[in-house]
C-alpha cells in the first residue's frame, strides 16, 4: 500500500500555505509532521484528508482519493481533529456509532463502537455527553471515531495537545499498533522526543514546503533545528537508545 | 471473557436507551392525540361531549353538532397540531444544519417575508393571478416566504455557504422584509391595516379542510427524507468537518435540509399568519427528553410543537371566556413562561 501526496498548494485567501508540497512515497507506518507553528502542517493534513480546498493530487494504490465520492473515501481515510467541538450533548457512544453510520448503513454498528471505546480503554466514558467531558476525553473520543471505520490511512492533527501521560502513551501505543498491522499513520506532532521515540518517519514542514524527510535519526539534527526552529539544541542518546533533545537557548547565530 | 461481558452490558444499556426514547417518543404521540381531543371537545358553542364524540365518529347527530364538529372545530384542531409539527421539525432541522441553537424560521426572515406577501395582497390587491380570491393571502404568503429562503441559499452559496453567513443573511432578510412590510402599513387604509394586524399575530379561525390537506400533504412530503438523513445530521452535531470527516456531504446535506424548511415553514405561516416560539421551543424541550441522536430527536420535536401548538389552541379559546385569542398571543404568553421553567429546571438539576 502505497500512499502518494504531490504537489499540494493551498491557499487561504491571498496568502500561500502550501508550496506545491510533494512528500516521498508513504507505506505502511508512522510518520510524524513536525515543523514550527503555521507551516502548514495541519493544513497538509487537512488536504490529504480533502478537508481543505487545495491543488494537486493525493493518491493511494493509484487511486485518487480526492475524485472518489465522500462515503468511499471515509471508509479508507480516517481523520481525527485537533478538538471535537464542546457544544453537543450527545453522548459519546453514539458519537462514535454516529462516524460509522453517517456514511451509510453499517452492520453491527454499536458492537464496533463499543470494541473501539473498549481497545482505548475509554468505555468507561461510553455514556457520558460530549459537553461534560475535558478537552482530553474529547480527543480521546475524536481518536475513536477515526478509528471505528477501521481505514487503511489514519491522519491525526496534533493528537496528543490535550492528554496527559497516560492517555498519551494509550493513544501513542494505539497508532504504533496501527502502523505495525500494515497502515499508513500520519500525525502532527509537536514534541520531537515523543516523534523520536515512535515514529519511524519523520517529514519536516518549513513555510509551506518540505524540508526534509528520513528516519528520526536522519532527521533530527542540531543543523536542522538551528535552521527551522531557530533553537540552539543538542540531540542526545540517553538509556536504552532513546533520543531526546535539549534546548540550550535560542540560536543566536547567521 | 470478562471485556465480552462488559462490551454485553454496555450494548444493553445502550439498547434499553434506545427503547427508552422510543417509548418517550411514543408518548408524545399520544399526548398530541390527546391534545387533539381536547381542542375538539372545547369552544364556544357547549356542545355536550357525548354528542361531539359521536359527530366524530359519525353516529346521527343533530344537524347544527354536525357542521360544528366537522366544519369549524375539527379543520381549526388538525391545522394547530399539524403546523405545530411542521414548524418545530423545521427548527430541528434549522438548528442543526445552522449549528446554531437559536435558528428557527423566523429568526431567519421566513415570517416577515410571508407577512410582507400577506401585506401586498391585503393592502396593494397584488395576488397570484387564476387563484381563487380566498387563496390570494396565503399563496402571496407561501411564495414570499420560499423566496425568502431561496434567496438566503442563493446568497450562502455565494460565499461558501457556512452556517454563520446563512445566519447574518437571514437576519438582514428580516430587517428588510420588516422594513417593506412596515411602508405598506403606513400607507394601508385602516381597514387593510386592522386585517393585517390580525394576520401578523396568527390566527387558526379562518382554517379549511384545504389548507389542511396542503400543510399535511408538505409534512407527508418532507418528514421520510428528513428521517433518511437523520444519521448525518447527528454526524453534524460534531461540526463540519468532522462530518465531512464522516463521509457526509455537508453542502448537500445543508442544502435539501433547508429545502424542506422553507417548505414547512412557508406552508404553516401561509396558512395560519405569524406563530413564534414553537420553532425554538419543540426542539428544545425534544432535545431534553431524547437527546440528541436525530432518529429520535427529530420526531419528538415534531411531535412535542403538534402537542405545544394544540394546548395553545384549546388555551386560546378558554383564557378569555367567548373571545378566541389570536394563537401568536397564546403561544408566546403562555408558552414562554413555561419555556423559561424548563430550562431553568433543567440547569439546577
Amino acid at each position: 500500500m502505497i500512499l502518494s501526496v504531490q504537489g499540494i498548494t493551498v491557499r487561504y485567501g491571498k496568502r500561500l500555505v502550501l508550496d506545491a508540497l510533494s512528500l516521498p512515497d508513504l507505506g505502511p507506518g508512522l510518520t510524524v509532521l513536525a515543523g514550527p507553528n503555521a507551516a502548514g502542517k495541519s493544513t497538509l493534513l487537512r488536504a490529504i484528508a480533502n478537508l481543505a480546498a487545495h491543488s494537486g493530487r493525493v493518491m493511494l494504490d493509484g487511486v485518487d482519493l480526492g475524485r472518489q465520492p465522500p462515503a468511499k473515501r471515509a471508509a479508507t481515510l480516517g481523520f481525527m481533529p485537533q478538538a471535537l467541538p464542546s457544544g453537543s450533548s450527545l453522548i459519546v457512544l453514539e458519537s462514535v456509532i454516529a462516524a460509522l453510520r453517517a456514511s451509510g448503513e453499517a452492520p453491527r454498528a454499536d458492537e464496533a463502537a463499543l470494541a473501539v471505546l473498549e481497545r482505548l480503554g475509554i468505555e468507561a466514558l461510553a455514556f457520558r455527553r460530549l459537553d461534560q467531558l475535558s478537552g482530553g476525553q474529547r480527543q480521546m473520543v475524536g481518536l475513536a471515531q477515526a478509528l471505528v471505520r477501521g481505514p487503511q490511512v489514519l491522519l491525526l492533527d496534533e493528537p496528543t495537545s490535550a492528554l496527559d501521560l497516560a492517555y498519551q502513551t494509550r493513544l501513542l501505543t494505539e497508532l504504533r499498533r496501527q502502523a505495525d498491522e500494515g497502515r499508513i499513520v500520519i500525525a502532527v506532532l509537536h514534541d520531537l522526543s515523543l516523534a523520536a521515540q515512535w515514529a519511524d518517519r519523520i517529514a519536516v514542514i518549513a513555510d509551506g514546503r518540505l524540508h526534509s524527510t528520513g528516519t528520526p535519526a536522519e532527521v533530527l539534527t542540531r543543523e536542522m533545528l538551528a535552521s527551522v526552529y531557530r533553537v540552539d539544541a543538542r540531540v542526545e542518546t540517553c538509556g536504552r537508545g532513546r533520543t531526546v533533545i535539549l534546548v540550550d537557548a535560542e540560536y543566536r547565530g547567521g | 471473557m470478562v471485556g465480552d461481558a462488559r462490551e454485553m452490558t454496555a450494548l444493553a444499556r445502550y439498547r434499553s436507551l434506545g427503547r427508552r426514547r422510543a417509548a418517550l417518543v411514543a408518548a408524545l404521540a399520544v399526548a398530541a392525540v390527546a391534545a387533539l381531543l381536547l381542542d375538539i371537545l372545547t369552544g364556544p358553542a357547549s356542545l355536550p361531549l357525548a354528542d361531539t364524540v359521536a359527530a366524530l365518529l359519525g353516529q346521527e347527530v343533530p344537524r347544527g353538532t354536525q357542521v360544528i364538529v366537522w366544519q369549524v372545530r375539527l379543520p381549526v384542531a388538525v391545522m394547530a397540531l399539524l403546523v405545530g409539527a411542521a414548524l418545530a421539525l423545521a427548527g430541528a432541522e434549522m438548528q442543526t444544519v445552522l449549528e446554531n441553537p437559536l435558528a428557527e424560521p423566523f429568526t431567519l426572515g421566513v415570517s416577515s417575508a410571508a407577512a410582507l406577501g400577506a401585506a401586498l395582497a391585503i393592502v396593494l390587491g397584488v395576488t397570484v393571478p387564476f387563484l381563487p380570491p380566498a387563496w390570494g393571502v396565503s399563496a402571496n404568503a407561501f411564495l414570499l416566504a420560499l423566496a425568502a429562503l431561496a434567496l438566503l441559499q442563493m446568497l450562502g452559496r455565494l460565499r461558501g455557504g457556512g452556517p454563520e453567513m446563512l445566519i447574518l443573511f437571514g437576519i438582514a432578510l428580516n430587517f428588510t422584509a420588516a422594513a417593506l412590510l412596515s411602508l405598506l402599513q403606513f400607507v394601508a387604509s385602516a381597514d387593510a391595516l386592522q386585517q393585517l394586524v390580525f394576520w401578523t399575530m396568527g390566527s387558526l379561525a379562518a382554517s379549511r379542510w384545504e389548507g389542511v390537506a396542503l400543510i399535511a400533504m408538505i409534512l407527508a412530503a418532507c418528514i421520510p427524507f428528513a428521517i433518511r438523513a437523520a444519521w448525518r445530521l447527528t454526524a453534524l452535531r460534531m461540526g463540519e468537518e468532522q462530518a465531512r470527516s464522516f463521509g457526509v456531504d455537508t453542502r448537500a446535506l445543508r442544502r435539501w435540509a433547508l429545502v424542506r424548511v422553507s417548505l414547512l415553514a412557508a406552508g404553516a405561516v401561509s396558512m395560519v399568519g405569524v406563530i413564534g416560539f414553537v420553532g425554538l421551543a419543540g426542539p428544545h424541550i425534544a432535545r431534553m427528553l431524547v437527546g440528541e441522536d436525530h432518529r429520535f430527536f427529530l420526531p419528538a420535536s415534531l411531535l412535542t410543537g403538534a402537542v405545544v401548538l394544540s394546548l395553545a389552541s384549546t388555551a386560546s379559546k378558554l383564557v378569555v371566556p367567548g373571545v378566541l385569542l389570536p394563537i401568536g398571543l397564546v403561544t408566546s404568553l403562555i408558552g414562554l413562561p413555561i419555556f423559561f421553567a424548563l430550562i431553568l429546571g433543567g440547569r439546577t438539576r
